[in-house]
């Protein structure tokens, strides 16, 4: 894992400095709200319908046990007692009081964290899949990469004031783990026909009310000139984004309206310019340095699925079924990577109380090499667990109530905060959720059902990433009344879809019988071993209306 | 509005005329990028100091070839959130190689000098708000920068292996 040195020490601590002072002078009336606004939002600090909401940075979603305890304490000490992972590999506090943040701050600093850019119309935090140095399709470990682009991003003086906000998000592996295409740039690290290892660049992809998929601009961009290249994307759309219209300002609006061949040259011959000047090629002593942060912990040679798991498993049917469903092999035979759900049944996806995550950070102490991962799905992974030590985790996670066996499951849902929380929601997500979750409550039901992505956001903002679910869920507003549109057929992986609305909106409580409409026509038509999507891909959407819409 | 010049309050010398106004065939005056382009040949021929106001959508680039006849050159930000001017500056510095006054005008929040000085520019149309000392406290905020740009600061980057003897000197 990275380490702060001196110098990124030295410039989170002036940020803390500078936002002291920034909330000093908002409370003397010295700026007004309307100048403190951006300044707060570059720090992650949002006015929601009830209280301040903090977004702490988890950069692409690696962390540590030190980490998560002081997450742990800040919940307790600052909020009410629990935390919540983020679409964004992040973690937000919902209930914090202004003149609190600072120490808040100087707490996370502490620890190497901060909420720098987590909101604001910046480089957000840099995401990744929650998989990497772990997973067995890997190219490279994409985390050297992040943190190279963490560190040019921040406080970055040109960027500082994009049109919009700005999310990159990097893969190492070609099974897209962390939905590359659907934001404003995907960097894929691939190897060319000389073996050499550089990037393939996306841009343009994004959710919201105008859903699009990212254009491919770049097959094979050299590793030494990853920052001169986003620079001549980013300076692109600085100049050119459109700043007329809120809803009109991401750049996949820009690439659309100038097409991507015409975007593509612009780029290309900003990097031309950029490149002459040499200033951003980076030395390869500190791509080094950084790489060797990530280097593999030192892995023991073990047997692969040692007897006492095998009997394990033929004995417990409840550690059986989480084995299937949250345990994913490791690229290093006798280890594997546990995910910790998030999604009990009937609870609040994402959530996570502070006695739950001290526990979790217990955990990756002893067992995974200290390390710690979120997910962008709003799970939590431990990515370097013995096969051995599968059993004694899996105890202490049902003791910490975090041991339900549904990833990639139809309760492992993602939810935006919706109503309950957000004031640009027209309707509730979580409770829909919960309501979801309790419905298909039983697991073994779960795991006939199969693989099952349900996504539900609150407004067409889609913070809850609804376009690429399997199933989609919008929540939208009808005459004052909650109504939820849903969608068919989406997936936000290698093989990036936009899902296919079914027809009219259903009332908060018919949501419900609609889902599960749907996952019972699913069942019904599948053949052998087909996957909800590849029976969407095979019969279309004309099934499901059918039984959707019988009764009307 | 005060204006803070290489973080002191200096006196403006120069004039920004508005549209209906008549040139003065005496004095620093600053015009913006309309009327350079219809009246070039007069202002050629004036001696007097001349500006060129740029406002966001007007990239420097377009008046590449006439830079060495500006002495100011003035990059507005009609909003704080509009940040198109960052860009405009950094390419005029490091790209076009303007070495004149840059001079940021409009709303030009505290907060902002940082990042503003670091894209080149070196004058500013303050708020009453903003203090030398403010101005100074400012650029001393933050004691190290990740990215090269316009002021040539050594980034963190490159600092992390130059020799000991280097750092000391810096």
């Amino acid at each position: 894992m990275y380490r702060y040195d001196e110098f990124d020490q030295s410039l989170v601590d002036a940020r803390v400095a500078e936002f002291r002072g920034q909330v000093a002078r908002r409370l003397t009336g010295d700026i007004t709200e309307d100048e403190f606004k951006p300044l707060r939002l570059m720090n992650g600090l949002y006015l929601q319908l009830h209280a301040y909401m903090l977004r702490v940075a988890i950069p692409y979603g690696t962390f540590n046990s030190r980490q998560m305890h002081m997450l742990a304490e800040i919940s307790r000490k600052y909020d009410k007692g629990y935390g919540h992972f983020t679409t964004r590999q992040n973690i937000q506090y919902n209930w914090l009081k202004l003149d609190d943040v600072p120490d808040l701050l100087a707490d996370l600093a502490s620890v190497e964290m901060h909420a720098i850019q987590t909101s604001g119309n910046c480089i957000r935090n840099t995401t990744s899949d929650q998989y990497a140095g772990a997973a067995a399709d890997e190219i490279e470990d994409p985390r050297p990469t992040c943190e190279i682009i963490r560190q040019w991003s921040t406080f970055h003086p040109e960027f500082s004031f994009l049109p919009r906000k700005f999310k990159i998000a990097v893969t190492g592996a070609p099974k897209d783990r962390a939905a590359v295409q659907i934001h404003d740039i995907g960097i894929q690290i691939v190897e060319n026909n000389k073996g050499e290892v550089g990037y393939s660049i996306f841009v343009g992809g994004g959710l919201g009310r105008t859903p699009m998929i990212g254009k491919h601009i770049r097959a094979f961009l050299p590793r030494q000139d990853l920052l001169a290249y986003l620079e001549a994307i980013v300076r692109v759309y600085n100049m050119l984004g459109r700043r007329d219209n809120i809803y009109k300002a991401r750049i996949k609006i820009l690439v659309h309206e100038t097409s991507a061949a015409e975007f593509t040259r612009l780029v290309e011959e900003e990097f031309e310019k950029i490149d002459k000047t040499n200033l951003l090629a980076l030395p390869d002593e500190e791509i080094a340095r950084i790489s060797k942060y990530f280097a593999p912990p030192d892995f023991e040679e073990l047997a692969p699925s040692p007897a006492a798991l095998l009997d394990a498993i033929d004995q417990d049917r409840d550690f059986a079924l989480w084995v299937k469903a949250n345990v994913t092999p490791h690229k290093v035979q006798g280890y594997s990577i546990v995910n910790v759900s998030l999604k009990p049944i009937g609870g609040v996806p994402g959530d996570i109380t502070a006695d739950q995550m001290d526990g979790v950070a217990e955990l990756a102490r002893e067992y995974s090499f200290d390390e710690i991962r979120a997910t962008h799905e709003q799970n939590l992974v431990l990515p370097h667990v013995r096969e051995t030590d599968l059993y004694a985790i899996w105890q202490r996670l049902v003791e910490l109530e975090l041991a339900t066996a549904n990833i990639g499951l139809v309760s492992d849902m993602i939810a935006c905060p919706g109503l309950d929380y957000c004031n640009l929601a027209n309707a509730r997500s979580i409770p829909v959720a919960q309501l979801i979750s309790e419905r298909f409550a039983e697991l073994e039901r779960q795991h006939n059902i199969g693989d099952l992505k349900i996504k539900i956001s609150g407004c067409i903002n889609a913070c809850g990433h609804h376009h690429v679910g399997h199933i989609g869920i919008l929540g939208v507003d009808r005459k004052g009344e909650e109504y939820y549109q849903i969608t068919l057929g989406g997936s936000a992986d290698e093989n990036t879809r936009l899902g296919d609305i079914t027809g009219p909106s259903f009332p908060y409580d018919k949501v419900v019988d609609a889902v599960e409409t749907v996952v019972n026509t699913y069942v019904d038509i599948r053949t052998p071993g087909e996957s909800f999507l590849q029976t969407y891909a095979r019969v279309g959407l004309a099934p499901f209306k059918e039984t959707l819409y019988a009764a009307a | 509005m005060p204006l803070l010049k290489d973080g002191r309050f200096v006196e403006d010398q120069w004039q920004r005329l508005e549209e209906h106004e008549i040139v003065p065939r005496d004095g620093a005056v600053i015009v913006d990028l309309e009327r350079w382009q219809v009246e070039r040949e007069t202002l050629k021929e004036r001696t007097a100091p001349l500006g060129l106001l740029l406002l966001p959508g007007q990239s420097p680039e377009e008046v590449a070839e006439d830079l060495p006849r500006f002495d100011l050159i003035a990059l507005s930000f009609p909003a704080f959130k509009d940040g198109r001017a960052y860009s405009y500056a950094r390419i005029l510095r490091e790209r076009l190689g303007y070495k004149g006054e840059l001079r940021a005008v409009g709303e030009v929040l505290q907060d902002q000098l940082f990042f503003m000085v670091r894209v080149g520019f070196d004058a500013f149309e303050v708020n009453t708000r903003t203090s030398e000392e403010d101005f100074a406290a400012e650029m001393a905020k933050f004691p190290a920068v990740y990215q090269p740009s316009s002021c040539g600061e050594t980034t963190v980057f490159a600092r992390r292996h130059v020799g000991l003897a280097q750092c000391a000197a810096e």
